[in-house]
């Protein structure tokens, strides 16, 4: 059998600065098998943003284990994470971070490049992600140009270009309007049938509801883990009851 | 169905099958396909109340057909119906009152059954979305009314949290 995508093991995470410890993650298992699509839900202070950065990397654990791949990944260096975060790992946010002084086109093919694909490679993702997001004529302006939900449709396509082995993703549509969200959910459809392994954060019920499994936190607990069941039915009539 | 039948009617006359294809060509995929005996029952019923009057007009080689017509009180009660303000669904379903009431019972805890409901949620979401992305672009009126669909199941999972935070 494969590695998992992504595992963790007890996971805690206490932010010890204020004037009482806070307990955010308070020992997480998860288990991420590879192609998975998992929606992490939960109200608000639940701990859903700490243990997703926590799985990029982007913020430390207090204890417990991280696992990418089969690799044990909270035990590196800070750089050596660092690069296996750039192989492996796909990071979209609520605000999108990109990079002011580069092209839209560029600022996506910047991770295939440091992941180590072709300059060739890089630009033919780059292309394929920005036409399916509508984003095909933005290519050559400074993300500064662009509307916020074209903005972070850029960053979703960003994150998608080094084909990393987990995409995580923290609110990812939470800047959208619904049309802009009918793309994000179309692109996050597509690559999810192409095996892309989604992690993602998520209070929108349409992005959940493409996800296979739904983990909910609360009070920095798992509360509930389980396959979300599909039915296949028929017409728009026969599901949505017009009483 | 009564006033739905009776606004088609108020466009034109019609007889009870051109009724049943003017639902299917007006709602799309969006109403559940109309039953032809349902359709005379209510039309029957209908001209019973004196909202719509039947005349019989005669075909070559074939049986009489009733055509319906909607008369000027069926008028009335279809302005009524378009003027008043539309009751929305019920917030107080039976989930919630099972919540509230099914642990004082000792029967079911309130995470279980918030947990149970989220997945049956995201669920029926998952079949919307499956619907939605393979209902064509042209039937606007089935979209739209997937969309509303899609709207009313965020706000109950959003009250769904709501309730994990104040309850369980």
């Amino acid at each position: 059998m494969s590695d998992p995508a992504l595992k963790a093991v007890n996971l805690v995470k206490v932010y010890s600065g204020g004037a009482v410890p806070v307990h955010a993650v308070r020992g997480v298992d998860l288990q991420v098998e590879p192609g998975e699509f998992i929606a992490v839900m939960g109200p608000s202070g639940s701990g859903k943003s700490t243990l997703v950065h926590m799985l990029g990397g982007l913020d430390t654990r207090t204890s417990g284990e991280i696992w990418i791949d089969g690799t044990r990944a909270d035990t590196l260096s800070e750089s050596a994470w660092a690069l296996l975060r750039r192989k492996k790992i796909g990071f979209v946010f609520q605000f999108f971070n990109l990079v002011a002084s580069m092209t839209v086109a560029d600022n996506v093919e910047l991770p295939a490049l440091l992941g180590g694909a072709s300059p060739r490679e890089a630009r033919e993702r780059s292309r394929h992600l920005l036409g399916a997001l509508n984003l095909a004529d933005r290519a050559d302006a400074p993300p500064a140009r662009l509307s916020g939900g074209e903005q972070q449709r850029v960053a979703l396509a960003r994150a998608l270009a080094n084909k990393p082995s987990v995409l995580l993703a923290d609110e990812p549509t939470g800047n959208l309007d619904s049309r802009n969200t009918r793309d994000v959910l179309r692109l996050l459809g597509e690559v999810h049938r192409d095996g892309q392994t989604i992690v993602m954060v998520t209070h929108d019920a349409r992005v959940a509801g493409l996800a296979d499994r739904v983990v909910a936190l609360h009070d920095g607990e798992v509360v509930d883990d389980g396959r979300i069941t599909r039915r296949r039915t028929g017409t728009a009539g026969a599901v949505i009851d017009l009483r | 169905m009564r006033l739905h039948l009776l606004a088609l009617l108020a466009k034109e006359p019609a007889h009870g099958y051109e009724l049943k294809q003017a639902l299917e060509q007006t709602f799309g995929s969006a109403y559940p396909s109309p039953n032809i005996g349902q359709i005379y029952v209510t039309l029957g019923r209908l001209e019973k109340d004196g909202l719509v009057r039947a005349v019989d007009v005669e075909q070559s080689n074939r049986p009489n057909k009733k055509v319906y017509y909607c008369t000027a009180k069926g008028r009335d009660v279809l302005t009524l119906w378009a003027d008043e303000p539309t009751e929305g669904p019920r917030v107080r379903d039976e989930f919630f009152m099972k919540l509230v009431l099914a642990p004082l019972t000792g029967i079911a805890d309130r995470m279980a059954l918030i947990n149970r409901q989220r997945r049956h949620y995201l669920s029926l979401m998952g079949d919307l979305n499956d619907l939605m992305a393979r209902t064509p672009p042209e039937d606007r009126v089935a979209l739209l009314l997937i969309e509303g669909a899609m709207l009313h199941l965020q706000a109950d999972l959003d009250w769904l949290e709501r309730c994990q935070e104040d309850l369980a």
